[in-house]
């Protein structure tokens, strides 16, 4: 362990710019070094604070110090006054965007009140990169614990109590998905680690494993030896290289202090892990697709049973766990079923993580326990909306998720639910929308993104959602009847009925969410031809309001088209056949003489 | 299967055999021969595909399968500066929308085409996770955050003469 008393914390997720964040690391080690403290204070990279609007970030360990906007000039600063003289730079500290407030330490930050953090508990503490740093904050010791105390059964005992549910989506208990696998005899099993993170909008299988990868390594050993099985693979994005490098760095450290490989910590129990590369398929998400992808196959879903722990990778028993779920495991060991079941909701245990993004001020990863309501996430550690616009509508689950709107703002977020307000939980997911979105474009959003990813291989998701899509295209043309949207609705529900696997099962669901909860919106898009948010082209008017204009010619100067006609010093006019309703008049006015409609 | 002919060097076909024995010319590890594949050659055309199925003695047909089925995968080259623009949710309402159509303008070519001049090729991708930065636009390595339209001339400028 080192001996180091001071942590200076330079985030290193994706938002901080991995970039800058070197250089910033680079230059806060210089100054350290010119004033000898470089055995005292130590530079750590870390995965996302959840300040993501604010980066680069860099904090003061223990105390908590946050500075925000850091760039490698402010180096020389932050090591003579904070660290040498013991004075805070106000001028870096964070401000909150509520109050306008500077926030002396992380324990004034109201964002952070509300959260409890067992995922992400080492996640901006620990240097990823760094195995030393990871024991030293209790890492493996669950899995030692299990090692030479436990019999297999006993720690399946553990996570069924808890309660834990898989957090990739499902909600299946993950104590039963173990006891099911150990209980298939066979001379081989796997373990998987699915960190196929697809859904547009979630990042937070990718922060863990930036921030912490030691705790996934650990809980597949632990799981390993639950179920009886010595190999484990990841199956991880090509598109995180990261989170890539991380994981073989940190199997390599573990390897070196014999927590993977042969004879853990020298108790006979054999676990090591490899790694596998998806390549760009939402689809592999689920496990049976997965599994094929695994095997150098189209990743394309079978039908179920057989499941994975009956007949997985390669024909063995498999279990399959996502990376959230894996990094609640060693907690529960250690603290106890007892601990973990009394946080959360009665059928949803422990904490969930969100990836909270849109139209929200405090965009990043916050981890809440199960039960806390949409309005605690969205409006105190979301910070509420930015420019004081309305709230609308919040989307969850992904593609698979549904549009929940303000009469859903106090449910309790846990599993059940959500999908009886018509959402689901899904990976984890949050998108924040206001007044000017609009939910007919947002619907045909995700159908976009169904089309594009189904596999292709059912007819129900192939065609029926290509048809949706066509549809709902059709509607915010302005050519849509109230009759397309009893089939709008019919079309969805058989296919959520007939399809193959989870993505076409779910994929009608911001379909059915947005009808059932902004119909007035479709109702004006079929009858009125207008699309109430202004957003679907088709349906909008640029309109010069006459009493505004002061003809100062800027919007016909600027118009592609030359659509704009009018004297100098005389109101000018849109001619709407020659309209190609590209916005530029409306950016350009600075009389708000432009209005939509 | 593609419209482009090329002739292989032999230096080529030995490096697609030496990738490919790396992984013992096992067929599940076609995925990672076809990551290594293109990691080498930039894209994976159809001569390619060709070598890699004489030497695992997976039928090529399976193997245009699996390129085609997975969109990391490309059957033509990527420009010298890939611009990528994340058309993830929470980009998409911020209005990625729009710094797509500007750069479609900007470039004169489509998504997942490449320009004549092989500088620039445009692709659409899903979530970078990046959404404190949204809009992001990626070329190559470096991302830009909050990109609106009118940024567009000016991140394609600073890659004009390289």
């Amino acid at each position: 362990m080192s001996e180091k008393i001071i942590k200076l914390m330079v985030c290193s997720g994706k938002n901080c710019s991995r970039k800058q964040g070197d250089d910033i690391t680079d230059a806060l080690k210089l100054e350290l070094e010119a004033v000898s403290l470089e055995n005292k204070v130590q530079v750590v990279r870390t995965a996302c604070f959840g300040l993501c609007n604010a980066g680069p970030v860099v904090k003061v360990w223990p105390e908590g110090t946050i500075y925000t906007g850091v760039s490698p000039d402010d180096a020389a600063e932050i090591v003579n006054e904070h660290i040498l003289k013991g004075r805070k730079v106000e001028r870096l500290l964070y401000t909150d965007p509520a109050t306008g407030k500077k926030i002396p330490d992380e324990k004034s930050l109201t964002s952070l009140k509300k959260q409890l953090r067992i995922v992400l508990r080492n996640c901006g503490i620990t240097d990823p990169e760094n195995v030393e740093d990871a024991i030293a904050h209790g890492a493996y010791l669950a899995l030692a614990k299990v090692l030479t105390e436990m019999q297999p059964e006993d720690a399946i005992k553990i996570i069924k109590d808890s309660g834990l549910r898989g957090r990739g989506g499902g909600g299946f208990p993950t104590g039963l998905k173990w006891e099911i696998a150990r209980k298939n005899q066979s001379d081989e099993k796997y373990v998987v680690c699915n960190a196929d993170e697809g859904d547009p909008g979630a990042f937070m299988d990718r922060s863990v494993l930036e921030g912490d990868p030691h705790a996934v390594l650990e809980a597949m050993a632990i799981c390993g030896y639950c179920i009886g099985s010595s190999n484990g693979l990841i199956y991880i994005r090509a598109e995180y290289p990261l989170a890539v490098q991380r994981l073989k760095i940190a199997i390599t450290q573990a390897r070196e202090y014999g927590l993977l490989g042969k004879n853990i910590i020298g108790t006979g129990f054999d676990f090591d892990i490899e790694i596998r590369y998806g390549a760009g398929a939402f689809v592999c998400g689920e496990e049976t697709a997965l599994i094929h992808s695994m095997e150098g196959l189209r990743g394309e879903p079978t039908v179920k049973p057989p499941y994975p722990a009956q007949s997985g990778f390669r024909g063995k028993p498999t279990n399959v766990n996502n990376v959230e779920t894996f990094a609640c495991v060693s907690p529960i060991i250690l603290k106890g079923a007892d601990w973990f079941s009394s946080i959360g909701t009665q059928k949803s245990k422990g904490t969930k993580v969100f990836a909270l993004a849109g139209k929200v001020n405090n965009v990043g990863l916050i981890e809440v326990p199960m039960g806390t309501t949409l309005r605690e996430v969205i409006f105190e550690i979301g910070g509420g909306l930015p420019k004081d616009k309305k709230f609308k509508a919040v989307q969850t689950g992904g593609p698979s998720g549904g549009c929940l709107t303000e009469k859903h703002l106090d449910t309790p977020i846990d599993f059940d639910n959500l999908v009886a307000a018509g959402s689901m939980m899904g990976s984890g997911g949050m998108i924040v929308m206001d007044e000017v979105d609009c939910m007919v474009a947002v619907a045909k959003y995700y159908l976009d993104f169904t089309v594009e990813e189904s596999c292709g291989k059912c007819a129900p998701c192939r065609i029926g959602n290509k048809r949706l899509h066509e549809l709902l295209e059709h509607i915010s043309k302005g050519h849509g009847t109230r009759a397309d949207l009893d089939r709008l609705r019919n079309m969805s529900v058989v296919i959520k009925d007939t399809s193959l696997c989870g993505l076409g099962q779910s994929s009608p669901n911001p379909v059915l969410s947005t009808l059932d909860n902004f119909m007035d919106e479709y109702i004006a898009h079929v009858d009125a031809k207008k699309c109430p948010a202004g957003k679907c082209r088709d349906l909008m008017q640029y309109l010069i309001v006459k009493e505004n204009c002061v003809g100062c010619t800027a919007c016909a100067r600027v118009c592609p088209v030359n659509a704009i006609s009018g004297e100098r010093k005389e109101p000018h006019l849109i001619n709407q056949s020659v309209c190609i309703k590209c916005g530029a008049c409306y950016e350009k006015c600075k009389f708000d003489a432009i209005i939509i409609q | 299967m593609s419209s482009i002919k090329i002739e292989l060097r032999q230096e080529d076909i030995s490096k697609i055999r030496e990738i490919c024995a790396s992984f013992n010319n096992d067929e599940q590890e076609l995925i990672n021969v076809l990551h290594k594949c293109q990691e080498h050659f930039g894209y994976l055309p159809a001569e390619v595909q060709e070598v890699i199925s004489d030497c695992m003695g997976v039928p090529t047909a399976k193997i245009y399968g699996v390129v085609t089925f997975y969109s990391f995968f490309t059957m033509t080259p990527k420009g010298k500066h890939p611009v990528s623009i994340c058309m993830g949710t929470a980009c998409y309402v911020r209005g990625a929308e729009k710094v797509l159509e500007e750069f479609k303008k900007e470039l004169g070519i489509q998504v997942g085409q490449t320009t004549k001049d092989g500088k620039f090729s445009l692709s659409s991708l899903r979530c970078v996770g990046a959404c404190g930065l949204a809009p992001v636009v990626l070329v190559g390595e470096k991302t830009y955050g909050r990109v609106a339209p009118d940024d567009v001339r000016n991140i394609l400028k600073e890659y004009k003469d390289k």
